[in-house]
């Protein structure tokens, strides 16, 4: 049983011992508060939405796709009406839940306004269950300039597709609450 | 309790494996029945982890159910995207754009090395080494992830193919990375199996421990590594040649026992064949687009997406073996009917036979050959 | 440097002429043992504190990792913190369980590793209790901890601590045989019990007249080795508490302190057949330059280290195989051993060592090919399907 074969796994592993000490790189930890990886722009973790100026007037007309289309249907839109009743094109209520959201992204793909984006924001926790981690509208506005911080290159691309789309539709003034 | 067959006094122990314990994999429960440390009977009993899957599907739309495949088998949640997607091309008819036929393969592929690499860590513990080998296997994933998530945004839950190609192109500087992992890979491989492939201990352990028969396996439709480490030559890549596996060359190992070390073997040799494939596919690899435009705009808008009536089976090989999705429209959004043919669970279904008569620590090893994730066991 | 080589003798020394002031001369032997007893009792928990954190942190680098590195400085204080932990948790009984016996086992399984300090030669004239007996004491101690360990799995009432408690009985038994009997040939060349003796046999020559350098004395020690390695259940024998198997073995329900104590157990164990290891065949404390309690704690970590990197590289071997390795391979080296050592004895050098080389050697060789595990190992060669 002292055979060669269980000589070369500890040379194996004695080889790994000193390397971890000569050798840089060797150690995989990240020792995560102090160090953190710098994560590739294509990371996803929970949505958030984009305004483009007034946070009051979102790029989310309430159109309630994402909400239908979310795998796990963690997504509760209200449309805001005006006081005749009358349904204007923004949300009164736009609620995730964080428990529920499983980071698919699939809200962001079907949006056709592209009002909603995947953050990569990842530390969430919080101490209760229910209500600090069912995010409202106000926790979820975010300006463009921050998405334009987090995924640059995602960020030209859809300001590029909105500035064409506007002038095609040249004349009309953007329309934010519009009835 | 039974009388054990013995000249003294004695009594079957009978035991609970699971659904805690370390190492079930998971949630799985075996119900052992022991004469001393001999395994007489055996029941595996699962479902601990049953949450819906297929009813889920079938109240969401085919592109809602994509994210949830991910969870199939979370760890090669790229090869369960391209089953789904497969399978959903079949029934709508979808073209695949070159590229992504090739992005595709390379993620496949990267997927296989994972699942591989984990499963050899984690049979090393459930023969008790204490975490070096699954370590190391845990260092080299940690450099595909980083591949996974560059390109699809998450490490394991990637949630990355579409009908007609895949969500997005590589990013800048991912090549160069890819071909990195590649080039190193073999250099790991070669220290892994110097720690293990030789080690009396694991020969000892391993070999004609967990016996499958040829026919047994052939009978009870093992698919994937373990039929192949019982000797028979099927590999879906090779029988159905999906995707664009017919452009390469490789080679499918095969195994002449049938125990656990041919199982264990096999994989590492499947493991080198997959970086041939990886090379190569990296070397030929076109430009183009990765999502067909008609594809595209079914996937921004899925309630268009609606593939015309009739049904399809897609499968692939899977890591673990034949993973399948049966699909059956009815021409609404939902699909009407929607099955999984899950690798683990079927392979899972011989465990009793091949632990009859051995130890308890056989038992265990042999659950870790088989190569079991419960969240595709019990969907 | 005489004085740096004494130090602790003579702090015990200038102790007991403190105590002689005080005291009536009659209790001066009882100051004595107590002031070994309290050094003792000092000296073992921190050893097993410490052992603890190089383990984690020698495993850690091993598998690319730092370790524990959080609680003080290289994680220096985390045993602190760890018994702590241990301390403030919840006991645990299980409601059927045998609470006397429950209760004596982790006590009665740390009394003995504890004892084993005794008889071992930390350094020239450091020694608690030089007995005649002194190897025959610490072999005999040493395998009470087994029965406390079969007191606790049986007492759990628990199916896997009660396999766990089978297996560790079946396994000492077994590896006691050759572990004796690869001493055996240690006390024929030194024709003394006493481990002073032993190691005061092994001086001159710098380092040439230990053990380890005669053909008898190198497999004497792998026997010796590996037998400790399974006495104290460390892999790759640590079936006893085959975590991924039966759960925690013997341990399983146990938690808080009396957990913390079969660890000390363990450690404790593994450390006291590291340091008689050390004693048998390397010399002991002897060694030149440094102080000899410095060359005896050397020794001893260069082969706890070994037993620790053992675990950080073996998967562990299943209870049959290791019954069989124990009665088919090392049981025979170990009484051809004897043997060799005979026939070193008795034949002049250098044909003395060659011939009980080649004595060794030959059945090492042969021994190896009757599959001592029961398994046939082979290579395997595979086809490929196109």
């Amino acid at each position: 049983m002292l055979g060669p074969g269980l000589l070369k796994g500890m040379a194996v592993t004695l080889k790994q011992f000193v390397e971890s000490y000569t050798k840089k790189g060797s150690i995989f930890t990240i020792q995560y508060p102090e160090e953190r990886r710098e994560m590739p722009e294509a990371f996803r973790n929970f949505p958030i939405l984009v305004y483009d100026e007034d946070p009051e007037n979102p790029r989310c007309v309430s159109c309630d796709i994402c909400a239908k289309e979310c795998p796990p249907r963690c997504i509760t839109i209200v449309r805001d009406r005006d006081p005749n009743g009358a349904g204007l094109k923004k949300p009164k209520v736009f609620d995730i839940d964080v428990s529920v959201c499983m980071s698919c992204g699939i809200c962001e793909e079907v949006c056709p306004f592209d009002a909603i984006f995947m953050d990569k924001d990842f530390e969430l926790s919080a101490y209760d269950r229910m209500e600090s981690l069912n995010f409202h509208k106000e926790k979820l506005l975010r300006p463009n300039s921050y998405f334009h911080k987090i995924r640059p290159t995602d960020a030209a691309r859809i300001d590029a597709n909105l500035k064409a789309k506007q002038e095609k539709q040249a004349p009309t003034p953007p329309s934010g609450t519009t009835t | 309790m039974e009388k054990a067959a013995s000249a003294l006094e004695t009594q079957m122990l009978q035991v609970n494996i699971g659904p805690q314990h370390p190492s079930t994999h998971g949630v799985f429960r075996m119900n052992v029945t022991l004469d001393g440390e001999t395994v007489v009977r055996l029941k595996p009993v699962m479902g601990y982890l049953h949450r819906n899957h297929e009813k889920i599907a079938e109240g969401a739309s085919y592109l809602a159910s994509m994210p949830f495949t991910d969870r199939l088998d979370y760890i090669c949640s790229m090869t369960n995207n391209l089953g789904y997607a497969i399978a959903v091309e079949k029934l709508a008819g979808i073209e695949v754009p070159e590229r992504a036929e090739y992005i595709r393969v390379i993620m496949a592929e990267l997927t296989r090395l994972v699942n591989h690499t984990l499963l050899v860590g984690f049979l090393l513990n459930d023969l008790g080494a204490f975490f070096t080998p699954t370590l190391y296997a845990f260092r080299e994933r940690e450099k595909i992830l980083d591949l996974f998530e560059a390109a699809s945004g998450a490490r394991m839950m990637c949630n990355y193919m579409r009908f007609g190609g895949v969500k997005n192109d590589f990013p800048t500087g991912f090549m160069e990375k890819l071909k990195e992992v590649i080039a190193n890979y073999p250099r790991f491989l070669d220290e892994f199996e110097r720690l293990l492939t030789e080690n009396e201990i694991l020969m000892g352990r391993c070999q004609n421990v967990g016996i499958l028969p040829r026919k047994l396996a052939v009978n009870a439709s093992v698919t994937g590594p373990m039929l192949r480490a019982s000797g028979v030559d099927y590999d879906i890549r090779k029988v159905d040649g999906y995707s664009i596996y017919p452009r390469f060359k490789f080679r499918v190992p095969l195994g002449t026992v049938g125990d656990v070390y041919d199982r264990y073997y096999v994989r590492i040799l499947e493991m080198r064949e997959s970086v041939k494939i990886l090379e190569q596919a990296v070397k030929e690899m076109p430009e183009g687009e990765v999502l067909s435009a008609k594809a595209k705009t079914g996937a921004k808008s899925p309630r268009t997406f609606r593939p015309p009536k009739g049904d399809a089976y897609g499968r692939i090989e899977s890591p673990k073996g034949e993973l399948g999705f049966y699909l059956v429209s009815d021409g609404t959004p939902n699909p009407y009917r929607y099955h999984v043919r899950p690798p683990s669970f079927v392979n899972l279904t011989i465990l009793e036979d091949m632990c009859l008569g051995l130890k308890v620590a056989d038992a265990i090893i042999i659950l870790g050959s088989i190569d079991i994730v419960l969240g595709e066991v019990d969907r | 440097m005489e004085t740096l080589d004494q130090l602790f003798v003579l702090l015990k020394e200038g102790i007991l002429q403190i105590a002689e002031a005080f005291l009536p001369s009659g209790l001066l032997p009882f100051v004595s043992i107590l002031v070994s007893i309290t050094a003792i009792a000092i000296f073992a928990p921190a050893v097993m504190m410490y052992l603890t954190w190089l383990e984690r942190k020698v495993i850690g680098r091993m598998q690319n990792r730092y370790g524990p590195n959080r609680v003080g400085k290289f994680g220096l204080l985390q045993p602190i913190a760890d018994g702590i932990k241990m301390l403030t948790k919840e006991d645990i009984v299980p409601a059927k369980a045998d609470r006397f016996g429950h209760f004596l086992a982790p006590v009665a399984v740390v009394v003995p590793s504890l004892l084993l300090f005794s008889v071992l030669p930390f350094g020239r004239n450091m020694i608690a209790a030089d007995l005649e007996i002194g190897l025959l004491f610490f072999l005999a101690i040493s395998s009470v901890g087994t029965l406390a360990i079969f007191i606790g799995g049986w007492g759990s009432r628990n199916k896997f601590s009660l396999l766990g408690a089978m297996r560790a009985l079946a396994q000492m038994v077994s590896y006691e045989v050759p572990l004796v009997l690869s001493i055996v040939t240690v006390v024929m060349m030194v024709g003394s019990l006493s481990t002073m003796d032993i190691v005061e046999a092994q001086s001159g020559w710098n380092g040439f007249r230990w053990f380890i350098f005669t053909p008898w004395g190198f497999f004497g020690f792998l026997i010796f080795f590996i037998g400790s390695v399974a006495e104290v259940n460390r892999t790759p024998f640590d079936i006893p508490e085959g975590e991924s198997e039966i759960v925690a073995g013997f341990h399983t329900e146990y938690s808080g302190m009396k957990f913390a104590l079969f660890y000390m157990a363990e450690f404790l164990g593994a450390f006291a057949f590291a340091a008689l290891g050390a004693t048998l065949f390397f010399g002991g404390w002897q060694g030149p330059f440094l102080p000899s309690w410095l060359w005896f704690g050397l020794k001893t970590f260069v082969l706890v280290f070994v037993i620790i990197w053992l675990r950080g590289t073996f998967p562990r071997l299943r209870v049959d195989q290791l019954m069989g390795y124990a009665w088919k391979f090392l049981l025979p080296m170990a009484l051809v051993n004897i043997l060799a050592a005979g026939v070193w004895y008795y034949l002049s050098q250098p044909l003395a060592s060659f011939a009980s080389a080649a004595l060794l050697v030959a059945s090492y060789l042969l021994l190896s090919r009757l599959s001592p595990t029961g398994t046939r190992l082979e290579k395997r060669t595979y086809r490929y399907a196109e």
